[in-house]
């Protein structure tokens, strides 16, 4: 019997999809929706002293005929009085008293944190966001991304907060910074009961080529924004790897934010640690209905792997993910073209030939359009799998018998790595690589 | 059984012969584009008669550079914008796309390039420039594709061009000869007026050369002459019966609807002889005039037919009727067309026999002969040392010069027949041969 039942350092949920906090739960009327179309819990918008926002305030990397592929927005916290979003939570926790309601909180001193934490503990929240991320306006203010980005202020007010609140206690870290174990250490080390992850990146999603003026454009002119969507889902696992991955952070539970819309992206999240995941872009695209593919294909996969809870496989990836060093230098994969599949456009040829190691050949027949691999000078690098546009048209066939293994540390170790310009022990020594002339040859 | 209404009004006629690659708006255009896959050495460009970028026009057109993708196909196909429609794209572009392959819908180029080309139009967009002028001059006989092509490319390498058309509109075959469903006679002459606005080519109207005399002049007053004459009216048959009333010729029957298009009378019945793309044309379109029965007769098999699939299948879906292996052997009536005799066929050791006791009569009010047109043969007679070939097609070297060094020739007058993209390919190609002659 499958039980999506989550409890998230202290705060309990019926499932793992949350909304994160943004436009999408600017207000009770939202989270209620949300909640009855299927979310398990909802941090809302970011709760301070109101803001004044402008217009406009959103914008968007479109990929192909992909939109918001990327998605970027300059809108601050809420602007709505804070009596009205409380009397607001009062209301959604009576309908919802089962679900994850959360007050995102951003203010500056530590009087404020303290009559907030109150007010919004009397109203109901099951738990309290600090909101250390938004990189866009706020921070201007000593707000926002500039606590994320010094480790020990963010470490102070976390500990203020946990001093003043009875109810647990996330910590919203910032993407814009070198190593993000550092704010996650001081986050742990502040008594936090938890961690999300990522706020938006600091991003000019494009500019206008008649006024010059950066997407979003107000009047003119435009400021960074705080990216998101899809496009930044990479970043996102990444960081909640090393988060996880770290003896100290790992002990706290994670809530993986960054571009995941699909249940696909939530069973990646989870692999890598996070035991409840939060979603804005994808809602800001869909609507709420999303969460339904999300739900029917975790629970499908879940099924599929005989898995009761998402507990029995957080973080399940954490033990592939390892440093390069630590790579087997003896797996070895070719690629391998179907012919009966190949449509022939080429562009496996062109990439390797381009932007790999020159070792697709195009046939002498000009009517023959099905390349060859060449399979000495094939490295295994993927890239013409990875462009071709016919599914499982070119695979990555292994080609090592699977008895050796011998890392770069190993050799390390055992003194037998290149040390010179000029080494013979150099991995690309006596490759086949064309002479520069020959890139000239079909030239008359 | 009829499935087209007659036609009594402009309106009712552009219904029945509607567009059959219609404009594509920004949306559907962008959309199409983002499929594109940009092969390698592209198959599209390689079944390209005139060897357009296309992935880089249509990644153009995704990117929003219109203009960018117009130049792209108009560097190539000076007229890009007809061709974009009137191309027969399944057998060359399209056919070669490798989406095919997988069974996916190609990507439809013809389309695109009809997208851009037609806003860069609308637009009045000036993407051309008039070479530096060297003081030579071109004469043109003949103002279809391969002439307008052949003035603009020579206009770019600084010639000074006239046209001398014998009708009173350029285009040739493109405004006369295409089924109007294809594409109609605004946008034709719409392209034709920007080219000629950007690249300032005369074109002399109404102006046919018909004698030796007029030839001299030209030879006088021209540095060289490029002949894209097309073709002439369609040939006689030589059967009984083919001077009544109500037997016409395929391409002036084209032409006339063209014209005239909903004032034009269809009668109930017609008899379309042929087998060819002209034949598929003209049948549909008595079709679409609203003609109770239309009867393609072809004397061969349906496999042994010139016409390309997708052209017999428009005509059969307009509600044509097809016989084959049948040959008109005479035409019935008294003055005015009644019937049409024929005489089964049939192979013989590989060889087509006419069965004289196997004959049949169908009666009908009109015959559309779509079985060939003439050569322009008693223009090229006035030409001194023009060679032709055995089918009194102009012979040409591989810079498109004729046996007379003076004289160079394209399109229909060369091939026999062929595409406007064809024809739009051999008058640049003239142009430059001309250019590499003068200044050898």
């Amino acid at each position: 019997m499958i039980d999506l039942s989550v409890n998230f350092g202290g705060i309990k949920a019926p499932n793992p999809f949350w909304l994160a906090s943004a436009p999408p739960t600017n207000s009770g009327y939202q989270i209620m929706k949300a909640f009855d179309a299927g979310w398990g819990g909802a941090v809302w918008k970011t709760l301070g002293v109101p803001v004044v926002n402008v217009s406009s305030r959103y914008g968007s990397v479109n990929y192909r005929n992909t939109k918001m592929m990327g998605f970027n927005n300059i809108e601050l916290i809420t602007d709505r009085p804070l009596a009205d979003n409380l009397r607001e939570i009062e209301e959604v926790k009576k309908y919802f008293p089962d679900h994850a309601v959360i007050a995102s909180l951003m203010v500056e001193s530590r009087a404020e944190w303290e009559q907030i934490i109150k007010d919004v503990q009397n109203a109901g929240a099951d738990g309290i966001e600090l909101n250390f991320g938004c990189p866009h306006g706020m921070c201007e203010r000593g707000m926002g991304s500039a606590v994320g980005q010094e480790p020990e202020v963010l470490k102070t007010i976390v500990g203020w907060v946990k001093e003043a609140a009875n109810i647990p206690v996330i910590t919203k870290l910032s993407p814009n910074i070198s190593h993000i174990t550092d704010p996650g250490l001081a986050a742990v080390q502040g008594g936090t009961d938890s961690i999300s992850l990522i706020n938006t990146i600091k991003s000019i999603v494009g500019i206008d080529l008649d006024s010059y003026a950066p997407y979003p454009i107000v009047d003119g002119k435009g400021s960074n924004g705080g990216y998101c969507g899809p496009a930044v889902k990479p970043i996102a696992m990444h960081m909640l790897k090393d988060l996880a991955q770290h003896p100290e952070i790992g002990k706290v539970p994670l809530s993986g934010i960054g571009g995941i819309e699909t249940w696909r992206d939530v069973v990646e999240f989870i692999l890598l640690g996070a035991t409840s995941v939060q979603v804005c872009t994808a809602v800001m695209h869909y609507g709420f209905g999303i969460v339904r593919e999300m739900e029917a294909g975790l629970r499908q996969f879940m099924e599929e792997k005989n898995y009761n809870t998402i507990y029995d496989f957080a973080g399940k990836a954490l033990p592939n993910v390892t440093e390069w060093k630590h790579l087997n230098l003896k797996h070895k994969v070719v690629a391998e073209i179907n012919p009966d599949k190949c449509i022939g456009c080429d562009l496996c040829y062109i990439s390797c030939d381009d932007g790999a190691h020159q070792a697709i050949a195009l046939s002498d027949d000009p009517t023959n359009r099905i390349p060859s691999i060449i399979e000495e000078n094939c490295v295994g690098c993927n890239l013409c799998s990875l462009v071709c546009p016919v599914e499982d048209c070119i695979t990555m066939v292994k080609k090592d018998d699977g008895t050796e293994s011998l890392t770069w540390n190993e050799r390390t170790l055992n003194d037998d790595i290149p040390v010179t310009f000029d080494d013979d022990r150099a991995g690309g020594k006596g490759h086949f690589v064309p002479t520069p002339q020959d890139a000239l040859k079909h030239r008359k | 059984m009829a499935e087209y209404k007659k036609p009594k009004t402009k309106a009712e006629f552009d219904k029945n012969f509607k567009q059959k690659k219609p404009l594509m708006n920004d949306t559907e255009a962008f959309y199409e584009a983002s499929r594109c896959l940009f092969c390698y050495d592209a198959p599209c460009i390689q079944a390209c008669p005139t060897s357009i970028d296309i992935p880089l026009f249509i990644k153009q057109i995704h990117t929003d550079n219109i203009t960018g993708a117009s130049k792209t196909i108009f560097d190539s196909n000076w007229l890009g914008n007809a061709c974009g429609v009137v191309c027969p794209t399944g057998v060359l572009c399209e056919g070669a796309c490798v989406y095919n392959h997988q069974d996916v819908p190609p990507i439809q180029i013809g389309r695109l390039q009809n997208y851009a080309t037609n806003k860069t139009i609308d637009a009045e967009k000036v993407i051309f420039k008039v070479g530096e002028s060297n003081g030579k001059k071109i004469a043109i006989i003949g103002a279809g594709p391969a002439g307008i092509a052949c003035a603009c490319e020579a206009r770019t390498l600084g010639y000074d061009v006239d046209i001398y058309e014998a009708k009173d509109k350029p285009s040739g075959l493109t405004v006369y000869g295409i089924a109007p469903y294809k594409i109609t006679n605004e946008e034709v002459l719409k392209e034709v007026d920007y080219l000629q606005k950007q690249l300032s080519f005369n074109i002399k109207y109404n102006n046919a050369i018909n004698s030796k005399e007029e030839l001299a002049a030209l030879e006088t007053n021209y540095d060289a002459i490029f002949i894209g004459v097309g073709l002439g009216v369609t040939r006689h048959l030589g059967m009984d019966g083919e001077d009544k009333e109500g037997v016409v010729g395929a391409v002036e029957f084209i032409e006339e609807l063209r014209m005239k298009q909903h004032e034009i009378k269809v009668p109930a019945k017609v008899v379309v002889l042929g087998g060819g793309n002209t034949a598929m044309d003209a049948a549909s379109e008595a079709a679409r005039m609203g003609a109770r029965k239309t009867v393609l007769a072809y004397r061969n098999s349906k496999q042994k037919m010139g016409a390309y699939g997708f052209e017999y299948d428009l005509a059969i879906s307009a509600g044509v009727d097809s016989l084959f292996n049948v040959t008109p052997i005479a035409i019935t009536g008294n003055g005015k067309v009644e019937g049409v005799k024929f005489a089964k066929t049939e192979m013989v050791d590989g060889k087509l026999q006419t069965n004289m006791n196997n004959t049949f009569i169908v009666r009908c009010d009109m015959v559309i002969k779509a079985t060939g047109q003439a050569k322009q043969g008693h223009l090229y007679a006035m030409i001194d040392d023009l060679d032709l070939d055995n089918k009194t097609r102009i012979k040409i070297n591989d810079e498109f010069q004729t046996s007379n060094p003076k004289y160079f020739a394209g399109g229909d007058a060369v091939n026999g027949g062929a595409e406007v993209v064809n024809a739009a390919y051999d008058g640049k190609m003239a142009a430059q041969g001309i250019h590499n002659w003068l200044n050898k």
